[in-house]
């Protein structure tokens, strides 16, 4: 029986198409086609061309490889087609038959490229930024010259985490009565989902989480953990997509299992997505039992503290910040259905002045905007962001994703951060010098 | 009155004439060629899709699963363009008798139906959408046919042979003196005129109405009796294997990838009258009940619309003892020379699409007997136009014609990726100001928005092109959302109701068709509404479910 539930869940993906009325909002709103002709668009390359597909049969419409996989059709969608998904998965189709650049074998593989940068973390920076290099490494792979590459951080966040542990429990050894605040019902433990951007790049940013839940009164615990499989789904690796989001289920259900209170959260909004629900749907892994209770129980860390704020439980001893802060909403923290969290979070800093980003879309959709062929697209998709950031008069542009942060940074030349740096901030932890 | 003359005279333009007309024009016959409407208007543009592989006849009709065998061997040869090889499986689901598996594969052996047994878990893998309950499971070499490319292909292939095809020519009388027939009379609908075309031979291939015709030359007996079935299109390709109930031939119980959808029929309902195109409900229902059966999840599926076709169920009234009652289903050909005593006259009916190049070579056979001349049959080994390379169609074809120059040209209708170049190019070959003449060359408007929003596109592109008044623009585009809509309103629940909504928008509230003034007597419609009996009575749009039972 279950097969069948499978079955039709999984025909519902690709059946969704059954609900397009052809209304065109999609195209209307589609980043990507907006800025090039080479992609024709996600009502075309979604329920339009699926239609003339065969499974086993020859894939003929590359140009679905120029989707980037923003999401944003999918989510203006008034009929529910699950447009962004469908052209996952000609994609994937595209790539098994076409087979994969070298290039893309390596751009999504972070863990494995922060296990070899960490160490050699300067000479990689410089490498990075040195422009023979990357005209090298542009004519070589294919990777575009002028590509936001983040920086190695040189040390790694499950280490800071691990003795971070290892002090907490001490703590509780010496100190056995001073335990975190009563939630009333909120688990009070959490899993931290830090993903690869915060364990390799933005060390600082997985810090912050936790000291923000610990404020808070949570028990953060940190398992050991993997990339989410999201760089290479997108870029129709759908094998390795799989085994890879599974390896990360098994480790991140261990501790859930054992405590049917916890839950898991993280800071990467579209690999907690991923996490959530593009795993399952676009993946076809609805029947995996480790994903589906990861998937239940994974909270954005917005989501989680706004809805603790909601009960009245989030702590609000902030000091003001008198900044102006543009914000930008990621596509895939969009995909969330949750709304925009973080805004609210925001304006519960006193003097914090949060200036609400207009656009769709920085461009970067995760390795898209490394692609050399498209780099230039990447770039003009993020133009309205950039020129809107650039007029707010903002030092800072706070946004929820991390390549959507390099990105901005590299389209604007203004600093950005994860919204929990204010947060952080205002509540003092930043001189605490934890 | 103008006068043709002629080798041989084809009254009817479904597959079995154009077969006639290709076949003649082969052996260099002289050939005309009348239909009183489109060309594959009749049953031919109104069933199911399916090449047969003989499967479906093996136990209960062997002579007719012969047939399929060999014929399906011959096109996949000839008309390889027409063909997409999607193959068939028979499948036993628990509403099937479990028996008649064993029955199913013993007649196939014995009819040379090519049949393979699988493990069901083989057959889902292949057709993960079919219901995982079947306990058995056979592949055949079923395929589906694109019979407008068919009739197309044959018809251009006459034509450049000779021949003169002339649609919306009605045969009114048939020129009979004493005992020979000597041509007829046809009325073209258009302007009104009347055509005497003289022929040494004339063949009635008229399908369903082959009795009707057969009477105008006062030949009495020749009775077909219309068997009515309905099908449904599903909006996309549910299934890419021709799926069949393994049990004994019944309603609903086969399912057609054909193009961009899946069909599910049919049904078979006696009727009197030939062009009676009713849609019962209750035949909806049971199509759609025995799709949920094959393919779970089929009554949430997204139905696009529904269609009739009547079958040409031949019974020989005259007949003796030699005609058995039982093969009702084979084709039926009447040299009324040796039947009735009247020289000059053929009758070809019954029969099936996957038959119709066999029927065309025995009635050639039997004009070249008429004609004392002796002419062997090519049709079984010259491809039709377009079929040279001996390559099947497939579906990806337009996508990836598409993709070579998505940079190009504007595509009018977007569900069946119909570039303006192509339709331009239609419209002036065709002639036609009836857009339904168009969609049949096209399939223009006949994918899920069901001409929401090429309609007003195409009669854009008409009126510019063909310096249509604008009145007789009105009339083709309310003649076509009126011809749209007739198909649609039977399965209007669930997506496509809110896909007819839409349109409904468009075309009521935006551009409000309601009020478009139009000519009394619509000129443009005069084709369309005889295909299907209603007409747009009062310039109605008929998007308004007005007809609803
Ligand atoms: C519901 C249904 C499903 C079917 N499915 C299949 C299938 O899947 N596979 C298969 O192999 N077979 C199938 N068949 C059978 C097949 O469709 C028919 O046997 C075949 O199309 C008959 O072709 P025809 O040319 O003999 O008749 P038609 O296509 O009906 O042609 C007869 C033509 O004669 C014209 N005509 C009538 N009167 C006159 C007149 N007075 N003057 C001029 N022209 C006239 C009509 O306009 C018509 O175009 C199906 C039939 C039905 C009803």
């Amino acid at each position: 029986m279950s097969d069948l539930i499978d079955m039709i869940e999984h025909g519902s993906l690709r059946g969704s198409l059954d609900h397009c009325v052809k209304c065109t909002i999609c195209e209307t709103a589609c980043p990507v086609s907006n800025a090039t002709p080479l992609f024709p668009g996600p009502k075309y390359a979604g329920p339009q061309s699926e239609r003339y597909r065969v499974a086993g049969e020859p894939s003929v419409d590359a140009s679905v490889d120029y989707c980037s996989g923003c999401g944003i059709c999918s989510q203006v969608c008034p009929q529910g087609v699950k447009i962004a998904e469908i052209n996952a998965r000609a994609r994937d189709a595209l790539k098994r038959e076409h087979g994969v650049p070298l290039r893309d074998r390596i751009i999504t593989r972070p863990t494995w490229l922060g296990r070899i940068g960490t160490p050699v973390a300067p000479i990689a920076n410089l490498a990075l930024n040195l422009r023979p290099a990357r005209i090298l490494a542009e004519k070589a792979l294919g990777v575009h010259r002028d590509a936001p590459a983040p920086r190695f951080a040189g040390r790694r966040f499950s280490t800071w985490a691990r003795a971070r542990g290892r002090e907490r429990r001490a703590d509780r050894a010496t100190a056995p009565g001073a335990g975190p605040p009563d939630h009333r019902g909120l688990p009070r433990r959490v899993v931290y989902f830090h993903g690869c951007g915060t364990e390799f790049y933005e060390p600082w940013e997985g810090e912050k989480v936790v000291e923000v839940l610990e404020h808070n009164g949570f028990q953060v615990t940190v398992p050991r953990q993997g990339c989410c499989g999201l760089p290479l789904q997108s870029s129709g690796l759908f094998d390795d997509a799989r085994r890879t989001v599974l390896r990360l289920a098994r480790s991140l259900s261990a501790p859930l299992r054992d405590d049917a209170d916890a839950i898991i959260v993280g800071n990467a909004t579209s690999c907690t997505l991923m996490l959530k629900r593009e795993g399952r749907e676009i993946l076809g892994l609805e029947d995996d039992p480790d994903l589906r209770l990861v998937s239940r129980r994974t909270y954005d860390i917005c989501e989680l503290l706004l809805a603790l704020h909601d009960r009245g439980e989030l702590r609000t001893d902030f000091r003001p910040i008198r900044e102006i802060v543009a914000y930008h909403a990621p596509c895939q923290q969009q995909g969330h259905g949750i709304g925009k969290p973080a805004l609210d979070l925001l304006a519960l800093i006193p003097g914090l002045e949060v200036r609400e980003m207009n656009a769709r879309c920085c461009g970067i959709a995760g390795t898209y905007g490394l692609k050399a062929e498209k780099h230039g697209i990447s770039m003009a998709v993020g133009r309205d962001l950039f020129d809107q950031v650039l007029a707010s008069g903002a030092p800072t542009v706070a946004c929820d994703s991390e390549t959507c942060r390099w990105q901005i940074a590299h389209g604007t030349g203004r600093r950005s951060v994860h919204p929990i740096d204010f947060l952080h901030r205002a509540y003092g932890l930043d001189d605490a010098g934890a | 009155m103008s006068t043709l003359s002629t080798d041989v005279l084809v009254i009817g333009g479904g597959a079995t004439g154009v077969g006639v007309a290709w076949d003649a024009a082969l052996r260099g016959l002289d050939v005309v060629l009348v239909d009183r409407h489109d060309l594959a208007q009749g049953t031919s543009g109104r069933f199911h899709g399916l090449l047969h592989s003989g499967g479906r006849y093996a136990v209960k009709d062997p002579q007719a699963a012969r047939e399929c065998v060999a014929e399906n061997r011959i096109l996949r040869r000839v008309a390889a363009d027409c063909i997409e090889d999607t193959g068939g499986l028979f499948v036993t689901t628990p509403w099937d008798d479990p028996g008649y598996a064993d029955r199913f594969a013993a007649g196939c052996a014995e009819t040379g139906v090519r049949c393979e047994e699988v493990q069901p878990s083989q057959a889902l893998r292949g057709e993960p959408r079919l219901n995982p309950r079947i306990s058995r499971a056979f592949r055949v070499p079923d395929a589906s046919i694109d019979v407008w490319k068919t009739v197309w292909a044959m018809s251009h292939g006459a034509q450049q042979r000779g021949a003169r095809i002339l649609p919306y020519h009605e045969v009114v009388t048939i020129d009979r003196s004493g005992d020979v027939v000597g041509g007829a009379v046809a009325r073209d609908a258009r302007s009104g005129d009347e055509l005497r075309i003289e022929a040494r031979v004339t063949v009635n291939a008229t399908g369903a109405w082959a009795g009707r015709v057969a009477q105008m030359a006062g030949i009495e007996g020749v009775r077909v009796l219309p068997g009515r079935g309905i099908m449904i299109a599903m909006n996309h390709r549910l299934v890419n294997t021709v799926v069949n109930r393994c049990q004994m031939p019944t309603d609903g119980d086969i399912i057609v990838p054909i193009r961009t959808v899946s069909v599910i029929g049919t049904t078979d309902q006696h009727t009197d009258d030939p062009d009676d195109h009713t849609v019962p409900q209750e035949e909806v229902d049971r199509m759609l009940d025995e799709g949920e059966r094959l393919v779970p999840g089929f009554r949430r599926a997204r139905a696009l619309r529904v269609w009739t076709g009547v079958r040409p169920l031949f019974e020989d009234a005259k007949a003796d003892s030699t005609a058995t009652r039982d093969v009702t289903r084979a084709h039926a050909l009447l040299d009324h020379e040796q039947r009735d005593g009247v020289r000059g006259l053929l009758t070809i009916t019954g029969g099936k699409l996957t038959t119709y190049r066999l029927m065309a070579q025995e009635t050639v056979d039997a004009v070249c007997r008429q004609l004392g001349e002796s002419r062997p049959c090519r049709t079984e080994t010259e491809p039709l136009p377009g079929s040279e390379s001996g390559e099947h169609y497939r579906l990806g074809e337009r996508l990836a014609r598409k993709e070579a120059e998505l940079r190009g040209e504007q595509l009018i209708c977007e569900c069946e990726l119909v570039p303006r170049s192509k339709l331009e190019r239609a419209i002036a070959q065709t002639g036609s100001t009836d857009l339904d003449d168009i969609r049949r060359q096209l399939r223009l408007g006949m994918g899920p928005c069901q001409g929401g929003f090429c309609t007003y596109r195409a009669t854009g592109i008409l009126h510019e092109r063909d310096g249509l008044r604008a009145l007789e623009a009105d009339a083709s585009l309310l003649a076509f959302l009126q011809e749209r809509w007739k198909g649609v309103w039977p399965v209007l629940y669930g997506d496509q109701l809110r896909q007819a909504r839409l349109d409904e928008w468009i075309f009521q509230g935006v551009l409000g068709v309601e009020r478009l003034p139009t000519a009394p007597e619509t000129a443009g419609a005069g084709g369309a509404s005889g295909a299907g009996g209603a007409s747009g009575a009062g310039g109605a749009s008929g998007l308004a479910p007005r007809e609803a039972p």
